[in-house]
């Protein structure tokens, strides 16, 4: 049993983290394509309208692998964690079918006419169907935030004597507390990585020396959207989803800060450490007195509850790889505002373009904004262990009770295997589109 | 929904049959991807509703369902994902073994996904052992259970019973058939290509295979499941659904005189609508019947979700369905008639 539960929950974390790479970009993308047609419209000059167009091949690569990995995932209740299905379908089924019948529909009706219809549709139909297709991806992120946001503070639910939760108010899914931040800090996430890929590509063309005009609209516009969104995404979103987990599931907090106990007159911050799980402390710690007790409650010394004060048996399954993943999220998070403000400090000053190293480090920050969203999943996901609905129902007893773990290694085997080949085929084409870059309307 | 995924979506898995078998000429192929290119990924999108309706209406089936038959649903979406990328990446970069290697990928992936599904009907009219009962005794709750891909004998009445079995794969050669039949239909209709008159003696001659497989399974299923007419005694207006499948079975004899394009495809989407709801007429109120005596069949009544849930449900569905029905009229609007130009996937 203690099998198959491991590797229940390691086929879902494999497939959701790779499935992630790519709405985390559509998401925000979708948001500056709209914004390109605008100014498009605005401005008749065909080089946005270039632009869009460039992007737009990049999000339908992303969007078809979106959706190709997506499939699986919401098979994956049923087939993997089949008792969770059976006693809270009535519920998320809700929220997960309704993003499936609102906004995959709009999302993939209008993104083919998006695509394929710009002569058919004409330049203002068409800037109607981007905003369409933007829409339908955020509401999607919302409906899915709602799912998560009740497995992680249930609400609007009665349960009945045989186990199963039965729904007795729709609209409090929508009004959950835990909603509206996770979703403001989830979205403004996903435009922190459409912003560096942006700004990192238009860096690679002007430090190429190809494409530059667009090499400089992207950089510039990476870098305005890039330090809007990673200065939101700390505060106040980031501190507001924080506050909820301190208030709704404290054990969860203390793990995430590495407090393994309740510190008298103020709890420091952990800058770097190991959390030493055995021996209950911090290893190479290296803290600044008061500080969490002043971020989280605005008083320095508030008492912070330490895990000592908690049941180990509610303890987060994995205290280490939470305290990393937060601190990995955080600490890039924090990078990214540098970065990101560095960059609109030399675009004021109009020397960006020439800063090569700044162009430089744009380009390979690629990679780390698509690692902090990731991070910041692990967190939310590993905090809310051990349970599949906080406090109502453990992990492991939401899984399949006829699959064996030899079928469910199977399939998580072979899931492996042709992730890794639609990895390469992914890179292999984006590169493509890349490397090519951006047409030239016709004059 | 499921009923009009397997419309919209067999169509494309049919096309890419057809692309295997009758496809020779670079053209021919061209004009496949071009009728289904726009399309596909929406009408996929109508699985991933249909299973989200089907959780949230029908959380028990879910749960039972996907978990009983986890082997071959993990199987069906590697081979969605095979066959996206095969038609995704084939026109991506010109090289004739990256083009025959992802031609294969997908013409494959579509048989083998037009076999599945037939395959998944007849696993649901044949029955499953619920509460895996063995010697009188449920080894689980009495709701799940659990199939291997098959037994040694390939038999449906065995007692330890497989997905595969000459039975269920008698149901996914009517699948194939049809589909294929179907996919031949929609490219009649979306393009101009050389193909189409190749096609519609396909068409003809294939339909001759599809009555025999029809008979036989008639026949088959007569021993396997009891009382398959019985609803159809009780409440003779249901005799509508075999009628509809009748006429959309014999109307396709006469694709070769048909004067539109399209008429084809109207025939062969009535027989997939009206072999669906034939089914679904022939077993209810079972939506999994139960093959022993211990266990009762899951059924429309013990496994739907709670009344307020299923009435706030049906208050946005039919919302969502408004929009939907907008949707595709727009969509179909400007992607009206034929396509064999807009050149899908020459980015």
């Amino acid at each position: 049993m203690e099998d198959m539960l491991f590797y229940d929950r390691m086929q879902f974390a494999f497939t959701i983290t790779f499935h992630y790479l790519f709405p985390q970009l559509t998401m925000g993308l979708s948001l500056i394509i709209v914004y390109f047609k605008w100014k498009f419209l605005r401005t008749r000059i065909d080089h946005y309208n270039d632009a869009a167009k460039f992007w737009m091949r990049i999000f339908a690569l992303n969007f078809a692998m979106g959706v190709v990995t997506g499939i699986p995932m919401e098979f994956q209740f049923g087939t993997n964690w089949a008792k969770f299905s059976e006693l809270t379908g009535g519920i998320i089924g809700q929220t997960l079918a309704m993003e499936g019948m609102f906004s995959f529909f709009l999302e993939s009706s209008f993104l083919g006419l998006f695509l394929f219809g710009e002569k058919l549709l004409g330049h203002k139909l068409h800037f109607v169907t981007g905003f369409l297709v933007f829409l339908g991806s955020w509401a999607s992120g919302f409906l899915i935030i709602a799912t998560h946001s009740w497995m992680q503070h249930p609400v609007g639910y009665e349960i009945l004597s045989n186990g199963k939760f039965v729904l007795n108010n729709f609209s409090a899914l929508f009004t959950n507390p835990w909603l509206l931040p996770s979703y403001l800090h989830n979205q403004l996430a996903s435009l922190v990585t459409a912003s560096f890929v942006m700004a990192s590509i238009g860096a690679f063309y002007i430090l190429n020396d190809k494409h530059s005009s667009f090499g400089k609209l992207f950089v510039k516009t990476g870098v305005i959207f890039g330090l809007i969104s990673s200065v939101l995404v700390a505060f106040p979103t980031g501190d507001w989803a924080a506050k909820n987990v301190v208030e709704h599931q404290p054990v969860t907090f203390a793990a995430m800060e590495g407090l393994f106990e309740t510190q008298d007159g103020g709890s420091e911050i952990v800058l770097i450490g190991q959390p030493n799980v055995v021996d209950k402390k911090l290893d190479n710690k290296i803290a600044v007195p008061n500080v969490l007790s002043f971020l989280t409650y605005q008083k320095w010394d508030a008492e912070i509850r330490g895990l000592n004060e908690f049941e180990p048996e509610n303890y987060p399954t994995n205290i280490p790889g939470l305290y990393y993943a937060y601190h990995i999220m955080v600490g890039l998070g924090t990078l990214f505002i540098g970065i990101m403000a560095l960059g609109a400090f030399q675009l004021w000053r109009k020397k960006l373009y020439s800063t090569k190293w700044i162009l430089w480090s744009l380009l390979f920050f690629l990679p780390f904004p698509y690692i902090a969203n990731t991070t910041g999943w692990y967190t939310a996901e590993l905090g809310r262990q051990p349970w599949l609905v906080y406090n109502l129902m453990r992990t492991s007893e939401g899984i399949s009770p006829t699959v064996s773990s030899g079928n469910t290694l199977f399939t998580l085997l072979g899931f492996i295997g042709l992730y890794l080949l639609l990895g390469m085929l992914f890179l292999i084409l984006v590169g493509k589109i890349i490397n090519k870059g951006p047409v030239t309307a016709e004059a | 929904m499921l009923a009009i995924y397997v419309v919209l979506d067999g169509y494309d898995f049919g096309a890419g049959i057809v692309h295997l078998f009758f496809a020779k000429k670079e053209k021919d192929k061209k004009a496949i991807t071009n009728a289904i290119g726009p399309f596909w990924d929406a009408n996929e999108v109508w699985l991933i509703a249909s299973g989200g309706v089907l959780f949230f209406a029908f959380p028990t089936l879910y749960a039972s369902s996907f978990s009983g038959f986890y082997l071959p649903l993990i199987m069906i979406l590697w081979l969605l994902i095979f066959r996206a990328i095969g038609l995704e990446l084939r026109g991506q970069i010109h090289n004739r073994l990256w083009e025959a290697v992802w031609d294969k990928a997908f013409g494959i992936a579509s048989f083998l996904l037009a076999l599945f599904f037939g395959i998944a009907l007849g696993n649901v009219v044949r029955g499953v052992n619920l509460g895996m009962v063995e010697n009188g005794v449920s080894a689980h709750e009495a709701h799940y259970f659990f199939l291997p891909l098959w037994n040694p004998t390939f038999s449906p009445t065995a007692e330890h019973l497989g997905i595969i079995d000459w039975f269920t794969i008698l149901l996914g050669l009517v699948g194939v058939v049809i589909l294929t039949i179907h996919g031949a239909n929609w490219i009649i209709y979306k393009t101009n290509s050389d193909l189409n008159n190749t096609l519609r003696t396909v068409i003809f001659r294939l339909n001759f295979v599809l009555l025999a497989l029809v008979v036989l399974s008639l026949v088959v299923w007569h021993v396997i499941a009891p009382k398959p007419f019985h609803n159809f005694i009780e409440t003779p207006w249901l005799w509508i659904f075999p009628i509809l499948t009748l006429i959309g079975l014999f109307g396709l004899f006469l694709i070769r005189t048909f004067k539109k394009d399209g008429t084809g495809f109207i025939f062969s989407s009535l027989f997939i609508l009206g072999g669906f709801a034939s089914t679904a007429a022939s077993i209810f109120p079972k939506l999994l019947p139960s093959t022993n005596t211990v266990n009762p069949s899951l059924t429309v009544y013990n496994v739907a979700a709670d009344e307020y849930g299923l009435s706030v449900g049906i208050n946005w569905f039919i919302f969502a369905v408004i929009l939907l029905i907008a949707y595709i009229f727009i969509q179909y609007r400007v992607f009206k008639g034929k396509m064999d130009n807009i050149g899908y996937g020459e980015h």
